[in-house]
């Protein structure tokens, strides 16, 4: 699974680090990092983080 | 059950989804992970694709997003679905399982999710009206478009009326773009001050001040002045606001008129159980700003929650209860539980909140910073805390979600 944050869009409101704690995170000063080959086990986690950011600004490719 | 190509048992019949916004999307694509195969229907009177409308008084109106920009991407299980754009849902007969369309047909269901929001209220009172008449409301696309052409025009004069979130975000965004004079009219003597309580309505209406928004607080409005167009709003101790153009944010109304004639308890939304399941319906759901649900977190007391979360959330839930009734499963979901989320941008700050802060409204106590920067409230119900609000920057909201972990482990207010 591919997942690409379109950090044009992002506004930092980290709700997909509630919905995938693994795969989104948000470091010291409040800007999300994220990995963008997770594993497709974590595929309902990463679809749940998209739909809930404000900005969808997360894809998820193939 | 009938086997389609690939083997996989297919579920016979269709779900129709009133409704084409975010809340019938995520119906749709909630239905398809709860395992429905059948037809999925999705019928909206807009002519576009489920777009965002938070932007639309944000960045939208302030001309920083494109239309374009705002459309959901469907998740791909939901490639199959079958979307009726520029349809009303004109009737429904619950008990005969089929709904009306404006265009005089009839559709059958076996399973049927309400997802048809919210419009906005409208002022009543006397004054011109209608397109080109200069009073605007924020809930389109098309709407944000208008707003927006008019907003650009030099030396525009703005009367927001209502103090509420969409109110004092247009308001922010209009100073944004350089409008000179924008006042905002509110019956309460603070913005917010309902939703939020004193001491957050206090910090807000202070930023808003200092950012040269004016505001007219504890006075309503008697009229509209002006033939064509508005020219100025009367209030009711007599002064007269000059305007060109007049936003009314005062409340929205639910779309529920079509459901009538079906016994249902349509006073405010639509009732539901704690199953999202409508009106002794099993078959029959409701999904998003339209709902009016109990939430098992906390009193029992059914509520409509215009917050962007709730679509989703009760979309889940709301699949899961229709597509066990309809597949014959008799494990029963846990009642629905969530935790509201809202968010609101205004000018560079936000307002960040979990849980149910107007529960815990006679309770407020300031958790971390202070109200002149970045705070961090604390909302309590015997106390509890119920609910936490950030103001501020990006640090004031990375505090409030520390909280949710711990607003998320609360026990039911009542069992
Ligand atoms: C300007 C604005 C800004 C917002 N900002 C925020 C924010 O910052 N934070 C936040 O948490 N929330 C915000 N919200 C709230 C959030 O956008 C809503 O909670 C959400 O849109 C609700 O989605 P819904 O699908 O339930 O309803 P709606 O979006 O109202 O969708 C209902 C759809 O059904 C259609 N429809 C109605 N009747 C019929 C019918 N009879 N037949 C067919 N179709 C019909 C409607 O045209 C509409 O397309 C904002 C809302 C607005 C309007």
């Amino acid at each position: 699974m591919k997942v690409v944050v379109d950090m044009n869009k992002c506004q930092d409101h980290g709700q997909c680090v509630f919905s995938a704690p693994d795969v989104f995170q948000l470091d010291d000063t409040g800007r999300l990092a994220y990995v963008s080959d997770p594993d497709d086990a974590l595929r309902d986690e990463v679809e749940e983080a998209a739909d809930v950011c404000p900005l969808q600004a997360i894809r998820i490719e193939a | 059950m009938a086997e389609t190509g690939h083997g996989v048992p297919r579920s016979p019949g269709r779900v129709v989804v009133a409704g084409a916004s975010m809340g019938g999307l995520r119906a749709a694509e909630q239905l398809r992970a709860a395992g429905w195969t059948g037809t999925i229907t999705v019928i909206g009177d807009e002519p576009h694709m489920p777009y965002n409308r938070p932007p639309l008084s944000k960045d939208v109106l302030a001309g920083t997003a494109s239309f374009e920009s705002l459309a959901f991407t469907p998740r791909a299980s939901a490639a199959d679905v079958e979307w009726r754009l520029g349809t009303t849902v004109a009737s429904a007969r619950l008990d005969e399982r089929v709904v009306g369309l404006d265009d005089g047909t009839e559709l059958a269901f076996d399973g049927l999710v309400v997802a048809t929001g919210m419009r906005p209220r409208r002022l009543r009172c006397d004054g011109p009206s209608g397109p080109g008449s200069g009073r605007h409301t924020v809930r389109t696309l098309a709407d944000a478009r208008g707003l927006r052409d008019e907003l650009t025009r030099p030396g525009v004069r703005v009367v927001v009326i209502g103090a509420g979130f969409i109110g004092c975000e247009v308001a922010a965004t209009a100073k944004g773009l350089g409008v000179g004079e924008v006042t905002v009219v509110d019956p309460e003597p603070l913005p917010m001050l309902r939703p939020l309580g004193e001491l957050l309505a206090r910090s807000l209406h202070r930023r808003h001040e200092e950012r040269g928004v004016r505001f007219a607080l504890g006075v309503g409005v008697a009229g509209l002045e002006g033939e064509d167009r508005v020219t100025g709003v009367v209030l009711t101790d007599g002064t007269v606001l000059p305007a060109d153009v007049v936003v009314e944010s005062v409340g929205s109304v639910a779309n529920t008129e079509w459901l009538d004639g079906n016994g249902l308890d349509l006073s405010d939304g639509v009732l539901t159980d704690e199953q999202l399941r409508v009106g002794g319906h099993p078959n029959v759901v409701a999904v998003g700003d339209v709902a009016r649900f109990p939430n098992a977190r906390y009193d029992g007391v059914p509520r409509r929650v215009e917050h962007w979360s709730i679509p989703t959330d009760t979309a889940k839930h709301a699949a899961k209860s229709l597509v066990a009734h309809l597949v014959g499963s008799v494990a029963q979901p846990a009642p629905f539980a969530p935790l509201p989320t809202f968010w609101s941008d205004q000018h560079e700050f936000r307002l960040q909140s979990f849980g149910a802060p107007a529960l815990g409204i006679a309770d407020v106590r300031v958790l971390d910073g202070d109200p002149e920067g970045d705070v961090l409230v604390g909302y309590h119900c015997d106390d509890r805390l119920v609910g936490v609000v950030a103001l501020g920057g990006p640090a004031a909201t990375t505090g409030a979600a520390r909280y949710r972990a711990q607003l998320l482990a609360q026990p039911a207010l009542i069992s």
